[in-house]
Protein backbone atom coordinates (compact mmCIF):
# COMPACT_ATOMS: atom_id res chain seq x y z
CA UNK A 1 0.00 0.00 0.00
CA UNK A 2 2.27 2.78 -1.19
CA UNK A 3 0.97 6.19 -2.55
CA UNK A 4 4.96 6.78 -4.28
CA UNK A 5 3.19 6.98 -7.51
CA UNK A 6 0.37 9.99 -6.39
CA UNK A 7 0.97 12.28 -9.72
CA UNK A 8 -1.69 14.83 -9.33
CA UNK A 9 -1.92 16.06 -12.43
CA UNK A 10 -1.61 12.68 -14.09
CA UNK A 11 -4.81 11.66 -11.73
CA UNK A 12 -6.59 15.24 -12.39
CA UNK A 13 -6.56 14.21 -16.12
CA UNK A 14 -8.36 11.22 -15.51
CA UNK A 15 -11.27 13.23 -13.55
CA UNK A 16 -10.85 15.43 -16.36
CA UNK A 17 -10.22 18.05 -14.11
CA UNK A 18 -7.86 20.57 -15.11
CA UNK A 19 -5.64 22.74 -12.49
CA UNK A 20 -3.68 25.49 -11.69
CA UNK A 21 0.37 24.91 -10.84
CA UNK A 22 -0.68 26.71 -7.54
CA UNK A 23 -3.33 23.70 -6.97
CA UNK A 24 -0.78 21.08 -7.88
CA UNK A 25 1.77 21.85 -5.43
CA UNK A 26 -0.78 22.46 -2.92
CA UNK A 27 -2.82 19.24 -3.41
CA UNK A 28 0.20 17.08 -3.61
CA UNK A 29 1.22 18.17 -0.15
CA UNK A 30 -2.17 18.07 0.83
CA UNK A 31 -3.07 14.32 -0.62
CA UNK A 32 0.65 13.04 0.16
CA UNK A 33 -0.49 13.77 4.29
CA UNK A 34 -3.84 12.29 3.65
CA UNK A 35 -2.73 8.85 1.77
CA UNK A 36 0.05 8.85 4.64
CA UNK A 37 -2.59 8.50 7.21
CA UNK A 38 -4.68 5.96 5.41
CA UNK A 39 -1.76 3.57 5.35
CA UNK A 40 -2.95 2.73 8.97
CA UNK A 41 -5.00 0.48 7.12
CA UNK A 42 -2.36 -1.75 6.44
CA UNK A 43 -1.72 -2.42 10.05
CA UNK A 44 -4.58 -4.43 9.66
CA UNK A 45 -5.06 -7.98 7.96
CA UNK A 46 -8.28 -8.63 6.47
CA UNK A 47 -7.90 -11.47 4.36
CA UNK A 48 -11.20 -13.28 3.76
CA UNK A 49 -13.19 -11.06 5.13
CA UNK A 50 -16.35 -9.67 2.89
CA UNK A 51 -16.37 -6.17 1.29
CA UNK A 52 -19.02 -4.45 2.59
CA UNK A 53 -20.76 -1.88 -0.44
CA UNK A 54 -23.73 -1.25 1.55
CA UNK A 55 -24.54 -1.53 5.11
CA UNK A 56 -28.02 -2.59 4.18
CA UNK A 57 -28.84 -5.80 3.27
CA UNK A 58 -30.08 -4.35 -0.53
CA UNK A 59 -28.84 -6.13 -3.89
CA UNK A 60 -29.81 -4.47 -7.15
CA UNK A 61 -33.27 -4.48 -6.24
CA UNK A 62 -35.85 -4.62 -9.99
CA UNK A 63 -38.86 -2.51 -9.73
CA UNK A 64 -41.92 -3.39 -11.87
CA UNK A 65 -41.79 -2.58 -15.81
CA UNK A 66 -44.56 -0.13 -15.34
CA UNK A 67 -44.90 2.79 -17.54
CA UNK A 68 -45.02 6.19 -15.86
CA UNK A 69 -44.62 9.55 -16.51
CA UNK A 70 -41.44 11.62 -16.95
CA UNK A 71 -40.25 15.02 -16.89
CA UNK A 72 -41.38 17.47 -19.88
CA UNK A 73 -39.19 18.22 -22.06
CA UNK A 74 -38.47 21.74 -21.17
CA UNK A 75 -38.06 20.69 -17.58
CA UNK A 76 -35.50 18.65 -19.18
CA UNK A 77 -33.96 21.54 -21.07
CA UNK A 78 -34.34 24.55 -18.55
CA UNK A 79 -30.90 24.00 -17.00
CA UNK A 80 -29.07 23.25 -20.15
CA UNK A 81 -26.15 26.03 -20.82
CA UNK A 82 -26.88 26.12 -24.39
CA UNK A 83 -29.67 24.26 -26.41
CA UNK A 84 -30.96 24.59 -29.89
CA UNK A 85 -33.70 22.33 -31.84
CA UNK A 86 -34.64 20.85 -28.35
CA UNK A 87 -31.45 19.29 -27.78
CA UNK A 88 -28.70 20.34 -25.74
CA UNK A 89 -25.53 21.35 -27.88
CA UNK A 90 -22.26 20.36 -27.49
CA UNK A 91 -18.97 21.35 -29.49
CA UNK A 92 -18.38 18.98 -32.04
CA UNK A 93 -17.52 15.66 -31.49
CA UNK A 94 -16.33 14.29 -34.50
CA UNK A 95 -12.92 15.60 -36.62
CA UNK A 96 -13.52 17.06 -39.98
CA UNK A 97 -13.12 14.00 -42.88
CA UNK B 1 -41.07 27.81 19.43
CA UNK B 2 -41.72 23.48 19.36
CA UNK B 3 -43.77 22.51 15.87
CA UNK B 4 -46.38 20.76 18.50
CA UNK B 5 -47.11 24.53 19.77
CA UNK B 6 -47.23 25.93 16.45
CA UNK B 7 -49.56 23.27 15.40
CA UNK B 8 -52.14 24.25 18.16
CA UNK B 9 -51.69 27.63 17.85
CA UNK B 10 -52.68 27.00 14.29
CA UNK B 11 -55.07 25.18 14.78
CA UNK B 12 -57.02 27.42 17.38
CA UNK B 13 -56.31 30.52 15.26
CA UNK B 14 -54.17 32.24 17.13
CA UNK B 15 -51.68 31.79 14.18
CA UNK B 16 -52.83 31.91 10.37
CA UNK B 17 -50.39 30.40 7.72
CA UNK B 18 -49.81 33.23 5.79
CA UNK B 19 -48.72 34.93 9.47
CA UNK B 20 -46.50 32.29 10.23
CA UNK B 21 -44.31 33.17 6.67
CA UNK B 22 -44.40 36.44 7.39
CA UNK B 23 -43.09 36.52 10.99
CA UNK B 24 -40.50 34.21 10.12
CA UNK B 25 -39.71 36.52 6.99
CA UNK B 26 -39.43 39.43 9.59
CA UNK B 27 -37.31 36.77 12.17
CA UNK B 28 -35.28 36.31 9.05
CA UNK B 29 -34.36 39.81 8.01
CA UNK B 30 -33.63 40.54 11.56
CA UNK B 31 -31.18 37.80 12.39
CA UNK B 32 -29.71 36.06 9.11
CA UNK B 33 -27.58 39.40 7.92
CA UNK B 34 -24.91 38.51 11.25
CA UNK B 35 -25.61 34.41 10.34
CA UNK B 36 -25.75 33.75 6.86
CA UNK B 37 -27.66 30.22 7.31
CA UNK B 38 -29.98 30.86 4.19
CA UNK B 39 -28.46 31.16 0.58
CA UNK B 40 -31.86 32.16 -0.56
CA UNK B 41 -35.63 32.35 0.29
CA UNK B 42 -39.07 32.68 -1.94
CA UNK B 43 -41.53 33.88 0.18
CA UNK B 44 -44.09 34.57 -2.57
CA UNK B 45 -44.41 30.99 -3.30
CA UNK B 46 -44.39 30.13 0.63
CA UNK B 47 -47.30 32.58 1.29
CA UNK B 48 -49.27 31.01 -1.55
CA UNK B 49 -48.77 27.86 -0.39
CA UNK B 50 -49.62 29.29 2.93
CA UNK B 51 -52.70 29.99 1.94
CA UNK B 52 -54.07 26.57 0.72
CA UNK B 53 -52.66 24.76 3.52
CA UNK B 54 -54.26 21.81 5.01
CA UNK B 55 -54.06 22.45 9.05
CA UNK B 56 -55.66 18.78 9.41
CA UNK B 57 -52.70 17.59 8.42
CA UNK B 58 -49.44 16.61 10.99
CA UNK B 59 -47.32 18.91 9.35
CA UNK B 60 -50.16 21.75 8.35
CA UNK B 61 -48.70 25.11 7.44
CA UNK B 62 -45.71 24.71 9.13
CA UNK B 63 -42.46 26.18 7.13
CA UNK B 64 -39.59 23.77 6.88
CA UNK B 65 -35.97 25.42 5.69
CA UNK B 66 -33.97 23.02 3.15
CA UNK B 67 -30.50 22.32 3.17
CA UNK B 68 -29.29 23.18 -0.96
CA UNK B 69 -28.35 20.03 -2.04
CA UNK B 70 -32.56 18.50 -1.79
CA UNK B 71 -34.12 19.38 -4.96
CA UNK B 72 -37.69 21.54 -4.20
CA UNK B 73 -39.31 21.95 -7.85
CA UNK B 74 -38.72 25.86 -8.92
CA UNK B 75 -36.27 26.73 -6.58
CA UNK B 76 -32.33 26.86 -6.77
CA UNK B 77 -30.49 23.93 -5.42
CA UNK B 78 -26.86 25.01 -5.35
CA UNK B 79 -25.05 22.30 -2.84
CA UNK B 80 -23.07 25.47 -2.22
CA UNK B 81 -21.31 25.42 -5.06
CA UNK B 82 -20.57 28.02 -7.91
CA UNK B 83 -21.08 25.17 -9.97
CA UNK B 84 -24.70 25.38 -9.46
CA UNK B 85 -24.96 28.81 -8.50
CA UNK B 86 -25.36 30.53 -11.74
CA UNK B 87 -28.70 29.09 -13.66
CA UNK B 88 -30.15 26.14 -11.78
CA UNK B 89 -33.43 25.99 -11.05
CA UNK B 90 -35.07 21.98 -9.61
CA UNK B 91 -37.10 20.53 -12.22
CA UNK B 92 -38.93 18.47 -9.37
CA UNK B 93 -39.60 17.81 -5.96
CA UNK B 94 -36.81 15.32 -3.97
CA UNK B 95 -39.12 12.48 -2.30
CA UNK B 96 -38.66 14.03 1.34
CA UNK B 97 -40.19 17.16 -0.13
CA UNK B 98 -42.98 15.42 -2.08
CA UNK B 99 -43.81 13.91 1.57
CA UNK B 100 -43.28 17.06 3.31
CA UNK B 101 -46.07 18.18 1.19
CA UNK B 102 -48.31 15.53 1.66
CA UNK B 103 -47.63 16.22 5.24
CA UNK B 104 -49.08 19.32 5.04
CA UNK B 105 -45.44 21.40 5.86
CA UNK B 106 -43.84 23.85 3.58
CA UNK B 107 -40.65 24.28 2.31
CA UNK B 108 -39.40 27.21 2.66
CA UNK B 109 -36.12 28.48 2.26
CA UNK B 110 -32.58 27.17 0.73
CA UNK B 111 -29.56 26.51 3.84
CA UNK B 112 -26.47 27.26 3.03
CA UNK B 113 -23.69 24.15 3.09
CA UNK B 114 -20.18 23.43 2.80
CA UNK B 115 -19.67 22.56 -1.22
CA UNK B 116 -21.61 19.48 -2.17
CA UNK B 117 -21.86 18.87 1.73
CA UNK B 118 -18.08 18.00 1.75
CA UNK B 119 -16.69 19.41 4.72
CA UNK B 120 -17.32 20.11 8.56
CA UNK B 121 -17.10 23.93 9.21
CA UNK B 122 -19.58 25.26 6.26
CA UNK B 123 -15.95 27.10 4.95
CA UNK B 124 -16.25 25.49 1.92
CA UNK B 125 -19.37 26.59 0.29
CA UNK B 126 -18.44 29.02 -1.95
CA UNK B 127 -21.51 31.19 -1.77
CA UNK B 128 -21.67 32.79 1.93
CA UNK B 129 -20.27 32.14 5.13
CA UNK B 130 -22.27 31.36 7.65
CA UNK B 131 -21.63 31.93 11.93
CA UNK B 132 -22.64 29.93 14.83
CA UNK B 133 -25.22 31.95 16.24
CA UNK B 134 -24.52 31.06 19.82
CA UNK B 135 -20.76 32.90 19.25
CA UNK B 136 -19.95 34.65 15.65
CA UNK B 137 -16.74 34.40 15.56
CA UNK B 138 -17.26 30.68 15.43
CA UNK B 139 -18.15 27.72 13.01
CA UNK B 140 -21.73 26.66 12.94
CA UNK B 141 -20.34 22.91 12.12
CA UNK B 142 -21.20 21.18 8.81
CA UNK B 143 -21.61 20.26 6.08
CA UNK B 144 -25.27 21.03 6.94
CA UNK B 145 -24.35 24.63 8.91
CA UNK B 146 -26.79 26.42 7.56
CA UNK B 147 -29.77 23.74 8.60
CA UNK B 148 -27.63 23.63 12.26
CA UNK B 149 -27.35 27.88 12.23
CA UNK B 150 -31.27 28.64 11.44
CA UNK B 151 -32.74 26.51 13.87
CA UNK B 152 -30.48 27.83 16.63
CA UNK B 153 -31.12 31.12 15.38
CA UNK B 154 -34.68 30.85 15.70
CA UNK B 155 -35.65 31.39 12.35
CA UNK B 156 -36.21 28.62 11.18
CA UNK B 157 -38.59 25.76 13.40
CA UNK B 158 -36.63 22.79 11.66
CA UNK B 159 -34.69 22.09 8.75
CA UNK B 160 -33.87 19.29 6.64
CA UNK B 161 -29.96 18.05 6.46
CA UNK B 162 -27.80 15.44 4.80
CA UNK B 163 -25.22 13.62 6.69
CA UNK B 164 -22.70 11.49 5.01
CA UNK B 165 -20.29 10.95 7.99
CA UNK B 166 -21.72 13.76 10.65
CA UNK B 167 -23.19 16.21 8.77
CA UNK B 168 -25.91 16.58 9.84
CA UNK B 169 -25.19 15.31 14.36
CA UNK B 170 -21.61 17.49 14.03
CA UNK B 171 -23.85 21.18 13.58
CA UNK B 172 -26.40 20.56 15.47
CA UNK B 173 -23.89 19.51 18.50
CA UNK B 174 -22.08 22.82 17.77
CA UNK B 175 -24.96 24.83 17.43
CA UNK B 176 -27.51 23.61 20.22
CA UNK B 177 -30.32 21.63 18.30
CA UNK B 178 -31.03 18.10 18.10
CA UNK B 179 -29.77 16.51 14.77
CA UNK B 180 -31.17 12.83 13.82
CA UNK B 181 -29.56 10.92 11.27
CA UNK B 182 -31.93 7.97 10.13
CA UNK B 183 -31.11 4.42 9.13
CA UNK B 184 -29.72 3.87 5.83
CA UNK B 185 -32.89 2.85 3.78
CA UNK B 186 -35.42 4.26 6.28
CA UNK B 187 -35.46 7.74 4.13
CA UNK B 188 -35.18 7.92 0.16
CA UNK B 189 -32.84 10.04 -0.98
CA UNK B 190 -34.24 10.61 -4.04
CA UNK B 191 -33.85 14.68 -5.17
CA UNK B 192 -31.00 14.87 -2.77
CA UNK B 193 -27.48 15.61 -4.80
CA UNK B 194 -25.31 12.23 -4.29
CA UNK B 195 -22.47 12.88 -2.65
CA UNK B 196 -21.34 9.22 -1.20
CA UNK B 197 -24.44 7.23 -2.41
CA UNK B 198 -23.47 4.00 0.33
CA UNK B 199 -22.96 6.53 3.18
CA UNK B 200 -25.79 9.46 2.47
CA UNK B 201 -28.89 9.95 4.42
CA UNK B 202 -31.46 13.10 4.49
CA UNK B 203 -32.54 14.19 8.69
CA UNK B 204 -33.97 16.25 10.26
CA UNK B 205 -32.57 19.35 12.90
CA UNK B 206 -35.14 20.40 15.39
CA UNK B 207 -35.63 22.46 18.72
CA UNK B 208 -36.93 19.25 20.29
CA UNK B 209 -36.93 14.91 19.76
CA UNK B 210 -40.50 15.39 19.61
CA UNK B 211 -40.11 17.38 16.80
CA UNK B 212 -37.31 15.40 15.48
CA UNK B 213 -39.44 12.37 15.60
CA UNK B 214 -42.32 14.33 14.11
CA UNK B 215 -40.36 14.95 10.80
CA UNK B 216 -38.82 11.72 10.55
CA UNK B 217 -42.55 10.25 10.76
CA UNK B 218 -43.23 12.48 7.37
CA UNK B 219 -40.22 11.42 5.57
CA UNK B 220 -39.88 7.57 6.38
CA UNK B 221 -40.53 5.06 4.01
CA UNK B 222 -40.33 2.86 1.03
CA UNK B 223 -39.72 4.63 -2.21
CA UNK B 224 -39.23 3.24 -5.86
CA UNK B 225 -37.01 5.67 -6.69
CA UNK B 226 -34.30 5.09 -4.48
CA UNK B 227 -33.16 1.31 -4.79
CA UNK B 228 -31.08 1.54 -1.44
CA UNK B 229 -34.76 2.33 0.58
CA UNK B 230 -36.19 -0.40 2.31
CA UNK B 231 -39.39 -1.64 1.79
CA UNK B 232 -40.71 -1.82 5.33
CA UNK B 233 -43.58 -0.63 7.59
CA UNK B 234 -42.38 2.73 9.45
CA UNK B 235 -43.05 2.37 13.26
CA UNK B 236 -44.77 5.35 14.86
CA UNK B 237 -41.75 7.57 16.37
CA UNK B 238 -43.84 9.66 19.02
CA UNK B 239 -45.90 6.83 20.56
CA UNK B 240 -43.39 5.25 23.26
CA UNK B 241 -40.98 8.70 22.94
CA UNK B 242 -41.79 9.38 26.80
CA UNK B 243 -41.14 5.49 28.22
CA UNK B 244 -37.90 6.38 29.71
CA UNK B 245 -34.95 4.82 30.43
CA UNK B 246 -35.42 2.56 33.07
CA UNK B 247 -34.10 -0.93 32.67
CA UNK B 248 -31.94 -0.30 29.33
CA UNK B 249 -28.64 -0.99 28.94
CA UNK B 250 -26.42 1.81 26.98
CA UNK B 251 -22.84 1.16 26.41
CA UNK B 252 -19.97 3.86 26.44
CA UNK B 253 -17.43 2.16 24.09
CA UNK B 254 -14.16 2.98 25.59
CA UNK B 255 -12.18 3.97 22.44
CA UNK B 256 -14.81 7.09 22.30
CA UNK B 257 -12.92 8.80 25.89
CA UNK B 258 -9.58 8.64 24.71
CA UNK B 259 -7.25 11.36 24.86
CA UNK B 260 -8.36 13.09 22.16
CA UNK B 261 -11.52 14.80 24.19
CA UNK B 262 -11.33 18.22 25.11
CA UNK B 263 -11.73 17.22 29.40
CA UNK B 264 -14.71 20.05 29.38
CA UNK B 265 -16.88 17.80 26.60
CA UNK B 266 -15.99 15.16 27.93
CA UNK B 267 -17.51 16.32 31.45
CA UNK B 268 -20.71 17.52 30.29
CA UNK B 269 -21.38 14.20 27.89
CA UNK B 270 -20.29 12.35 31.02
CA UNK B 271 -23.60 14.69 32.90
CA UNK B 272 -25.80 13.32 30.36
CA UNK B 273 -24.88 9.63 31.32
CA UNK B 274 -25.25 10.42 34.80
CA UNK B 275 -28.81 11.77 33.80
CA UNK B 276 -29.76 8.14 31.88
CA UNK B 277 -28.30 6.39 34.69
CA UNK B 278 -30.37 8.49 36.69
CA UNK B 279 -33.30 7.45 35.21
CA UNK B 280 -33.09 3.80 35.47
CA UNK B 281 -31.07 3.11 32.54
CA UNK B 282 -27.50 0.50 33.13
CA UNK B 283 -24.46 1.43 31.93
CA UNK B 284 -21.76 -0.87 30.87
CA UNK B 285 -18.48 -0.09 28.99
CA UNK B 286 -18.16 -1.66 25.82
CA UNK B 287 -15.08 -2.28 23.14
CA UNK B 288 -15.34 -0.90 19.13
CA UNK B 289 -11.90 -2.26 18.80
CA UNK B 290 -11.75 -1.02 15.34
CA UNK B 291 -12.72 2.53 15.91
CA UNK B 292 -9.36 4.07 15.01
CA UNK B 293 -9.35 2.84 11.47
CA UNK B 294 -13.02 4.93 11.08
CA UNK B 295 -11.19 7.97 9.54
CA UNK B 296 -8.82 6.79 6.97
CA UNK B 297 -11.54 3.51 5.95
CA UNK B 298 -14.02 6.94 5.31
CA UNK B 299 -11.52 8.76 3.77
CA UNK B 300 -10.71 6.09 0.98
CA UNK B 301 -14.70 5.05 0.57
CA UNK B 302 -16.46 8.51 0.55
CA UNK B 303 -14.06 10.68 -1.75
CA UNK B 304 -14.25 7.58 -4.48
CA UNK B 305 -17.91 7.52 -4.39
CA UNK B 306 -18.11 11.33 -4.47
CA UNK B 307 -15.54 11.15 -7.56
CA UNK B 308 -17.98 8.94 -9.63
CA UNK B 309 -21.52 10.53 -8.22
CA UNK B 310 -19.32 14.25 -9.53
CA UNK B 311 -18.68 13.14 -12.87
CA UNK B 312 -22.38 14.48 -13.80
CA UNK B 313 -21.23 17.81 -13.44
CA UNK B 314 -19.47 18.02 -16.92
CA UNK B 315 -21.07 21.24 -17.90
CA UNK B 316 -23.17 19.74 -20.37
CA UNK B 317 -26.63 19.34 -18.99
CA UNK B 318 -26.86 21.92 -15.94
CA UNK B 319 -24.66 24.25 -14.05
CA UNK B 320 -21.74 25.70 -15.30
CA UNK B 321 -20.32 25.64 -19.03
CA UNK B 322 -16.89 26.89 -19.42
CA UNK B 323 -16.89 29.62 -22.03
CA UNK B 324 -15.42 29.10 -25.97
CA UNK B 325 -14.19 25.52 -25.09
CA UNK B 326 -11.85 24.17 -27.73
CA UNK B 327 -13.02 20.64 -27.90
CA UNK B 328 -15.35 18.43 -25.56
CA UNK B 329 -12.58 17.34 -23.26
CA UNK B 330 -11.52 20.76 -22.79
CA UNK B 331 -15.17 21.66 -21.98
CA UNK B 332 -15.03 19.12 -19.09
CA UNK B 333 -12.20 20.36 -18.06
CA UNK B 334 -12.41 23.97 -17.85
CA UNK B 335 -15.91 23.71 -16.31
CA UNK B 336 -15.31 21.22 -13.44
CA UNK B 337 -11.78 23.91 -12.78
CA UNK B 338 -13.81 26.85 -13.07
CA UNK B 339 -16.81 25.41 -10.99
CA UNK B 340 -15.61 22.99 -7.96
CA UNK B 341 -13.77 24.60 -4.76
CA UNK B 342 -10.56 23.27 -3.81
CA UNK B 343 -11.91 20.55 -1.45
CA UNK B 344 -14.12 19.41 -4.02
CA UNK B 345 -11.23 18.83 -5.86
CA UNK B 346 -8.90 17.44 -3.63
CA UNK B 347 -11.54 14.78 -2.71
CA UNK B 348 -12.36 14.19 -6.34
CA UNK B 349 -8.76 13.51 -7.51
CA UNK B 350 -8.87 11.32 -3.87
CA UNK B 351 -11.69 9.34 -4.84
CA UNK B 352 -10.06 9.00 -8.57
CA UNK B 353 -6.91 7.65 -7.09
CA UNK B 354 -8.30 5.13 -4.90
CA UNK B 355 -10.46 4.24 -7.87
CA UNK B 356 -7.44 3.53 -10.31
CA UNK B 357 -5.99 0.61 -12.09
CA UNK B 358 -3.33 -0.65 -9.82
CA UNK B 359 -4.55 0.97 -6.73
CA UNK B 360 -8.18 -0.16 -6.68
CA UNK B 361 -7.85 -3.53 -4.39
CA UNK B 362 -4.83 -1.93 -2.50
CA UNK B 363 -6.83 0.94 -1.36
CA UNK B 364 -10.77 0.71 -1.99
CA UNK B 365 -11.41 -3.12 -1.27
CA UNK B 366 -9.52 -3.18 1.17
CA UNK B 367 -11.28 -0.46 3.05
CA UNK B 368 -14.45 -1.88 2.38
CA UNK B 369 -13.58 -4.87 4.17
CA UNK B 370 -12.01 -2.72 7.05
CA UNK B 371 -15.96 -1.41 6.84
CA UNK B 372 -17.04 -5.08 7.44
CA UNK B 373 -14.93 -5.01 11.07
CA UNK B 374 -16.24 -1.69 11.94
CA UNK B 375 -20.05 -2.93 10.80
CA UNK B 376 -19.24 -6.04 13.21
CA UNK B 377 -18.27 -3.92 15.94
CA UNK B 378 -21.45 -2.34 16.45
CA UNK B 379 -23.50 -5.78 15.55
CA UNK B 380 -21.91 -7.61 18.74
CA UNK B 381 -22.32 -4.23 20.66
CA UNK B 382 -25.59 -3.87 20.03
CA UNK B 383 -26.05 -7.59 21.03
CA UNK B 384 -25.15 -6.42 24.64
CA UNK B 385 -26.98 -2.88 24.84
CA UNK B 386 -29.96 -1.37 23.77
CA UNK B 387 -27.21 2.13 22.31
CA UNK B 388 -24.20 3.71 22.51
CA UNK B 389 -23.51 6.94 24.05
CA UNK B 390 -20.55 9.11 23.01
CA UNK B 391 -19.52 12.86 22.58
CA UNK B 392 -20.30 13.82 19.00
CA UNK B 393 -16.97 15.79 17.87
CA UNK B 394 -13.48 16.36 20.42
CA UNK B 395 -14.03 19.96 20.89
CA UNK B 396 -16.96 22.75 20.86
CA UNK B 397 -17.03 24.68 17.37
CA UNK B 398 -13.83 26.07 16.87
CA UNK B 399 -12.98 29.10 15.49
CA UNK B 400 -13.96 30.74 12.03
CA UNK B 401 -10.31 30.34 9.96
CA UNK B 402 -8.66 27.79 11.47
CA UNK B 403 -6.87 24.79 9.87
CA UNK B 404 -8.42 26.01 6.48
CA UNK B 405 -4.99 25.06 5.04
CA UNK B 406 -4.70 21.38 6.52
CA UNK B 407 -7.48 19.29 5.62
CA UNK B 408 -6.42 15.89 7.16
CA UNK B 409 -6.63 18.13 10.97
CA UNK B 410 -10.72 18.48 10.03
CA UNK B 411 -11.46 15.26 8.75
CA UNK B 412 -9.55 13.48 11.97
CA UNK B 413 -12.50 15.57 13.98
CA UNK B 414 -14.72 13.40 12.83
CA UNK B 415 -14.16 10.38 14.26
CA UNK B 416 -17.06 10.13 16.09
CA UNK B 417 -19.72 10.40 13.84
CA UNK B 418 -18.18 8.58 10.80
CA UNK B 419 -18.66 4.92 11.99
CA UNK B 420 -22.68 5.43 12.20
CA UNK B 421 -22.74 6.05 8.39
CA UNK B 422 -20.35 3.14 7.58
CA UNK B 423 -22.00 1.00 9.49
CA UNK B 424 -25.85 2.23 8.30
CA UNK B 425 -26.83 2.83 12.22
CA UNK B 426 -29.27 5.67 13.18
CA UNK B 427 -28.29 8.12 15.47
CA UNK B 428 -29.04 11.58 17.00
CA UNK B 429 -27.06 14.60 18.78
CA UNK B 430 -28.61 15.91 21.53
CA UNK B 431 -27.98 19.12 23.49
CA UNK B 432 -25.84 18.21 26.61
CA UNK B 433 -25.27 21.61 27.72
CA UNK B 434 -22.72 24.35 27.44
CA UNK B 435 -18.89 24.86 28.12
CA UNK B 436 -17.60 28.22 28.10
CA UNK B 437 -15.02 30.00 25.78
CA UNK B 438 -11.86 32.05 26.59
CA UNK B 439 -13.95 34.64 25.13
CA UNK B 440 -16.82 33.80 27.86
CA UNK B 441 -19.18 32.78 25.24
CA UNK B 442 -21.51 29.71 25.96
CA UNK B 443 -20.39 27.04 23.27
CA UNK B 444 -23.18 23.91 22.85
CA UNK B 445 -22.48 20.62 23.50
CA UNK B 446 -23.61 17.32 22.19
CA UNK B 447 -23.93 13.72 23.69
CA UNK B 448 -24.52 11.21 20.51
CA UNK B 449 -26.73 8.69 20.95
CA UNK B 450 -25.47 5.35 18.47
CA UNK B 451 -28.76 2.89 17.65
CA UNK B 452 -29.25 -0.48 15.81
CA UNK B 453 -29.94 -0.32 12.14
CA UNK B 454 -33.85 0.93 11.90
CA UNK B 455 -33.71 0.95 15.97
CA UNK B 456 -34.50 5.24 15.34
CA UNK B 457 -37.71 4.27 18.33
CA UNK B 458 -35.67 3.52 20.92
CA UNK B 459 -33.16 5.76 20.15
CA UNK B 460 -35.53 9.05 20.38
CA UNK B 461 -37.06 7.22 23.30
CA UNK B 462 -33.62 7.70 24.59
CA UNK B 463 -32.71 10.81 23.13
CA UNK B 464 -35.92 12.15 24.74
CA UNK B 465 -34.74 11.21 28.92
CA UNK B 466 -31.74 12.79 27.77
CA UNK B 467 -32.89 16.05 26.59
CA UNK B 468 -35.33 16.71 29.36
Amino acid sequence: MSHAHLDVRYVANLARLELSEGEVSVFQNQLDAILGYVETLSKLDVDGIEPTSYPAPVFDRMRDDVPHESLPLEAVLQNAPVQAQNQIRVPKVIADA
Amino acid sequence: MSLLSLRAQLRDGSLTPTGLIDNLAAKIAARDPEVGAYLSYDLETARAEAVTADLSLPLGGIPIAIKDNINVLGQPCTCGSRFLSENYTSPYDATVIRKLRAAGAIPFGRLNMDEFAMGSATENSALQTTRNPRDLTRIPGGSSGGSAASVAAGTAFASLGSDTGGSIRQPASHCGVVGLKPSYGRVSRYGLVAFASSLDQIGPLTHTVEDAALVLQAIAGYDPLDSTSLDLPVPDYTAGLNDGVKGLKLGLPKEYFGDGIDPAVRAKVMASVEKLAAQGAEIVEISLPHTEYAVATYYVIAPAEASSNLSRFDGIRYGHRAANPGDLIDLYRRSREEGFGAEVKRRIILGTYVLSSGYYDAYYTKALKVRTLIRRDFENAFEQVDAILSPVAPAPARKLGEFSDDPLHEYLSDIFTIAANLAGNCAISVPAGTVTSDTGSELPVGLQILGPHLGEAKLLRIARAAEG
